[in-house]
């Protein structure tokens, strides 16, 4: 009896609290940056792709919804020919961001992408690819690495020595 | 045997191998860089540290390098010990100081031997500040991408490339942090075997540039066993696919065959099947049609009713199921095993030698461990790869074998190489021109075929005073023949090496009586024929009439229906005698996967499986039944040859063809018409083999992007095809565990992710697979057999006046029809040449390059002039199957005019 006057007691009190419903769609909801909604590829602090194409977020992806195919451009840059995400099947765990190496893919807080035809929820490259870089603004992967591309040539990434010359015999 | 102890537990390990290699024999983890199994050690990198103890009560202990320390009674060693975990982890460390930032985009992230043993020894953090050393890379040709920063500096290149495979122009220069492995300039790789540095190389300084093209990693490959299809030796391979394209070939660890290494020519070669040159679509009278596989076998069954008689000519690149089902399908009395009659005879009689025995057809493995070889009439090289490298090693065995008594173990390669020098054992070489394996013969003598064979009576006769004598022999020939008789009777594994190559019957001939000769007096001895294509031993078990009788046949009415199962006649015929046949069959059917000159007018032309697509089985040169199995699973309109056949069978209401299911029923029929082979052997586990109910998956566990792959054309992802002839899944579903040998379709274990993981397949390092070594030998012909000799010594070889006698010379990329369409091997073909020495183009009034027209009875070719002075006067050299290449029957005697 008593526990029963006590659930009507709490429910009476909860009619004068503060509301949690939000009226959503008209009100929207306040989503914080590292909320993991909708997945991006980011652009590099020169605004190219940051997207190396490592196939690492693919290989983290526990539903195995994204899918890539390497190539180079004619410097030897690296970069995903063709990009996809299946939507449809991603569950926004977010390990395709904490797999990717360079920053590149990212997810944001944006939850909004109910579709009527499960197709439309195929996103390529050209549904990914943002303009900026994102949350992680500074980071430039091909600044770092060894490997020579376009206006970068050999010993100028960060922390590197000239290239040796094998033929001089000085030590 | 012996017991060591490591860690405290006791150890039954066999003798006479060092430390690292038993640790690893017995599934421990121990992080190594410059040892490799078949390299040996010569202890450079010092990442394989563990501790020593001189007894039970020493608790400090010695740091040893286990690759360098041979295997003791009573051994005790630490692996955990905390002073060899840190010494391993600072090694790596220290490795990584100059190491680039490269994983993401380096080619052999996934499966490189360096993020293995970095993750093993727990090293993860950069503590060094300072900058790094870079350095620049150089081109090496079409095959191999070069990324030098990457490089720890192990040595294993070089070792492998210089020391093991007799390569020149890879070397390592300049000094301490300077160390550079490259050419002292840049340049195509000149070795054949270029391709291995791929998998020596334990991190990415070399990679595969094939695989660069469309790069994919190796979690994410789709791979299937198989057998090389460019040469008659059939190395094992693994071929990756990845969005139904076939993408790399790796080498398939078998003992018995390939080992740990293979040719370029087999690892690019796949190439082909990606080539704008392949047949995808059914063409009917030169129409592509959109036809499904049933009406195409329909449409091609109606070319076929009411016709006078159908012959079918079949074809030495396609497997023995095709061959048989062509086979059963026009008759025994109708069937042409698509070889002229000089390689039918040639290629029979190769088979009933090694049948008859008594010396045993030798493995690559067996000609490996052999201590004195003869070849007669072959250039390796390009004829056969994988035994001219088998060859380099026999000729470090009899020098090896008469130091034992110093004590220095076979792996031991720093000691041994140093030790021995230059020293070679008994090697000797007959052949009409240079050869890249002269250098390493201790004689060669360059003559004429017929000349070649002569030696090779001759120096079965000095063996064995009964075999046929040569008359008029040159005194100088004859003191070769004594001593090449001496060395091969001397030796504990004498092996001969001959094959079709020459195309001479004699060269054959007197091979085998020089191993006849051996082994009499219960001596023993190995010998090795090389056959132009994949299955040309497979054509010689399965028969068929001669391609002259095919041509006969349809120029006097006989037949008018021919079907061409895989073959460009234009390679096995003169051009004049394939026109006129092509010409004159009413209705010409091919069934093929490359585009050829023969399938140019055919009435019909159906899309066939290449090897990476179909499944099949295939007999190399030493006899051996290999399988190999399809990695991808192609447009539903590709089906392999059989299927072809079949379908267009019953069609027909032929009634055998209906049985043919699956690969298994066929495969059983062709064991069972096979004479003398008994059809109860496994090739390889049937398509209804299981583990535990599960198939055997194709791909690895880590496989990704099975939900977006094909999104762009449906979201609703298909089913994985079902595969009815082979245990294998189309996915990375099904039994994880130890799977059979022969359906290996990756080498991957737990914290080995490289290639280096394969010893976790193997009985004991560098050992036979696990379940034994896939294949099975169907020739044994026993001690016991005392066949005739031969006794046809043809004549010397006698100049003719105005005339050259020409002999066919062999290109490892060029020679070989089905690689010549990769796109990387394509840019090694030579042009089509004419070789003379500079006396016989003096002779004839013409210099390097000019035009010459050259006639060998009916065929005329107008090529330019190569001087290759290692050709005997009076003999000029044609380069076989170059594009624009005729074919000639060779050897013969021609003439060469301005
Ligand atoms: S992990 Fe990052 S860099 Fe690598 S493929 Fe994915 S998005 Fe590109
Ligand atoms: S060699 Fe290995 S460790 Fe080095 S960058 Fe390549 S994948 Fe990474
Ligand atoms: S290039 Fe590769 S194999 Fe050669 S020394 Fe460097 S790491 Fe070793
Ligand atoms: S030796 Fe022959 S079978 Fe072996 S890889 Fe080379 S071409 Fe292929
Ligand atoms: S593997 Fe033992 S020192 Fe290199």
């Amino acid at each position: 009896m008593i526990s029963i006057i006590k659930t009507i007691w709490t429910v009476i009190l909860h009619m004068f609290g503060k509301r949690e419903t939000v009226q959503y769609p008209d009100e929207k909801v306040k989503l914080r940056p590292r909320y993991r909604g909708r997945i991006i590829l980011s652009r590099d602090p020169d605004g190219d792709e940051r997207c190396v194409a490592c196939y690492l977020c693919s290989a983290a992806c526990p539903v195995d919804c994204i899918s890539l195919q390497a190539t180079e451009d004619e410097h030897g840059r690296r970069y995903p020919e063709f990009f996809r995400i299946n939507f449809s099947r991603c569950i926004y765990c977010g390990l395709c961001e904490e797999a990717c190496p360079t920053y590149a893919i990212q997810l944001t807080p944006d939850f909004e992408m109910s579709e009527p035809e499960r197709p439309n929820l195929v996103y390529e490259k050209e549904d990914l690819l943002i303009s900026g870089e994102g949350k992680y603004p500074g980071y430039h992967f091909y600044k770092v690495a060894g490997l020579k591309i376009k206006d970068k040539d050999k010993g100028e990434a960060e922390n590197e020595d000239e290239p040796i010359d094998f033929k001089k015999l000085l030590p | 045997m012996v017991t060591i102890y490591i860690d405290d537990k006791s150890y039954e390990v066999e003798k006479g191998q060092n430390l690292l290699q038993a640790v690893l024999s017995l599934g421990l983890n121990l992080p190594y860089f410059c040892w490799h199994p078949a390299l040996g050690s010569v202890g450079a990198c010092r990442q394989c540290a563990v501790i020593q103890y001189r007894d039970e009560d020493d608790k400090e202990g010695n740091l040893i390098m286990a690759c360098m320390q041979p295997v003791q009674d009573g051994m005790r060693i630490s692996i955990e010990a905390a002073a060899a975990r840190k010494f391993r982890a600072s090694i790596i460390e220290w490795l990584m100081v100059n190491h680039p930032h490269d994983c993401p985009v380096c080619d052999e992230g996934g499966e490189c031997h360096l993020q293995d043993m970095t993750v093993m020894t727990g090293h993860n953090y950069r503590k060094f500040r300072f900058k790094k050393r870079t350095h620049r890379n150089q081109y090496l040709g079409p095959f191999i991408n070069h990324e030098m920063n990457r490089c720890i500096a192990c040595y294993r290149c070089v070792r492998f490339y210089r020391d093991y495979a007799g390569g020149k122009d890879l070397q390592d220069m300049a000094s301490h942090d300077y160390v550079y492995f490259g050419r002292s300039e840049e340049g195509i790789l000149q070795s054949e075997f270029s391709g291995n540095l791929v998998e020596v190389c334990p991190t990415g300084v070399f990679t595969d540039k094939t695989l660069k093209k469309h790069y994919t990693r190796k979690w994410d490959l789709q791979s299937a066993p198989s057998v090389c299809h460019h040469c008659s030796l059939g190395c094992n391979t693994l071929v990756g696919e990845r969005y139904n394209k076939a993408v790399r070939i790796l080498n398939r660890y078998n003992r018995r065959v390939n080992g740990y290494f293979m040719c370029d020519r087999g690892r690019f070669g796949y190439e082909f099947t990606n080539s704008n040159k392949r047949i995808r679509k059914p063409i009917f009278e030169g129409k592509v049609e959109d036809f499904d596989r049933d009406s195409a076998a329909a449409k091609t069954s109606e070319l076929l009713k009411d016709r006078s008689k159908v012959i079918g000519i079949g074809s030495p690149r396609a497997s023995l199921e095709a061959n048989f089902a062509l086979k059963s399908m026009v008759g025994e009395h109708n069937f042409y095993s698509g070889l002229s009659a000089r390689e039918n005879k040639l290629a029979r009689k190769i088979l009933s030698i090694l049948r008859n025995g008594p010396a045993r057809p030798a493995s690559l493995h067996d000609v490996e461990t052999a201590d004195a070889v003869f070849v007669l009439g072959e250039d390796l090289t390009n004829t056969a790869p994988m035994l001219d490298l088998a060859v380099k090693q026999a000729i470090r065995n009899k020098p090896i074998d008469d130091i034992q008594q110093i004590h220095i173990d076979r792996w031991n390669d720093a000691a041994i190489r140093e030790y021995l020098q230059d020293e070679k054992g008994p090697f000797y070489l007959a052949t009409p021109s240079w050869t890249k394996l002269d250098e390493f013969a201790a004689k060669t003598y360059r003559a004429a075929p017929d000349d070649i064979a002569r030696l090779g009576y001759a120096v079965a006769h000095a063996l064995d005073e009964s075999s046929p004598a040569v008359e008029g022999l040159p005194d100088e020939i004859k003191t070769m023949a004594e001593e090449i008789a001496g060395a091969l009777k001397n030796a504990r594994q004498p092996v001969l090496i001959s094959g079709m190559s020459m195309r001479s019957e004699a060269v054959i001939e007197a091979a085998a009586n020089v191993a006849r000769a051996l082994c009499r007096d219960d001596r023993k001895a190995d010998i090795v024929y090389t056959l132009p294509e994949c299955n040309s031993m497979g054509t010689a078990f399965l028969g068929g009439y001669d391609l002259e009788k095919a041509f006969e046949d349809v120029e006097n009415g006989t037949a008018d229906t021919v079907i061409i199962l895989e073959s460009d006649l234009y390679r096995h015929a003169d051009k004049t005698q394939v026109d006129k046949f092509l010409e004159k069959c009413a209705n010409l059917i091919v069934v093929d996967y490359l585009k050829n000159r023969t399938s140019e007018g055919a009435s019909a032309i159906l899309p066939a499986a290449a090897f990476a697509e179909g499944d099949g089985t295939l007999i190399n040169n030493e006899g051996r039944v290999q399988r190999f199995f399809q990695a991808l699973n192609p447009d539903p309109i590709l089906q392999e040859s059989w299927r072809w056949i079949r379908d267009i069978m019953i069609k027909l209401d032929d009634k055998k063809a209906e049985k043919w299911k699956a690969l298994d029923d066929i495969s059983d029929a062709v064991l069972n018409s096979l004479e003398g082979i008994n059809p109860k052997i496994e090739i390889a586990p049937s398509a209804n083999f299981r583990i535990n109910e599960q198939k055997i998956p194709r791909a690895p566990m880590r496989y990704s992007g099975r939900t977006a792959m094909y999104a762009d054309k449906s979201v609703h992802e298909p089913k994985p095809p079902d595969d009815p002839d082979s245990p294998l899944s189309f996915s990375m579903e099904g039994f994880a565990g130890p799977r059979p040998s022969s359906l290996i379709s990756f080498f991957w274990a737990p914290g080995w992710n490289s290639v280096q993981s394969v010893a976790r397949y193997q009985q004991e390092v560098a050992g036979e697979l696990k379940g034994g070594d896939p294949g099975v030998r169907l020739i044994e012909p026993g001690d016991h057999a005392k066949p005739e000799y031969f006794k046809t010594i043809p004549d010397a070889f006698k100049p003719r006046q105005d005339e050259f006698y020409f002999v066919p010379l062999y290109h490892i990329f060029g020679s070989e029809e089905l690689s010549n369409e990769a796109e990387a091997v394509s840019e090694l073909v030579p042009d089509a040449y004419l070789a003379l020495n500079k006396r016989s183009a003096e002779k004839t009034g013409v210099s390097s390059r000019d035009k010459v027209k050259v006639s060998i009875k009916d065929g005329q070719i107008s090529l330019p002039v190569k001087i290759m002075n290692s050709l005997p006067d009076n003999i000029a050299g044609i380069p076989v199957g170059l594009p624009g290449m005729n074919y000639f029957e060779l050897p013969a005697f021609g003439k060469i005019a301005k």
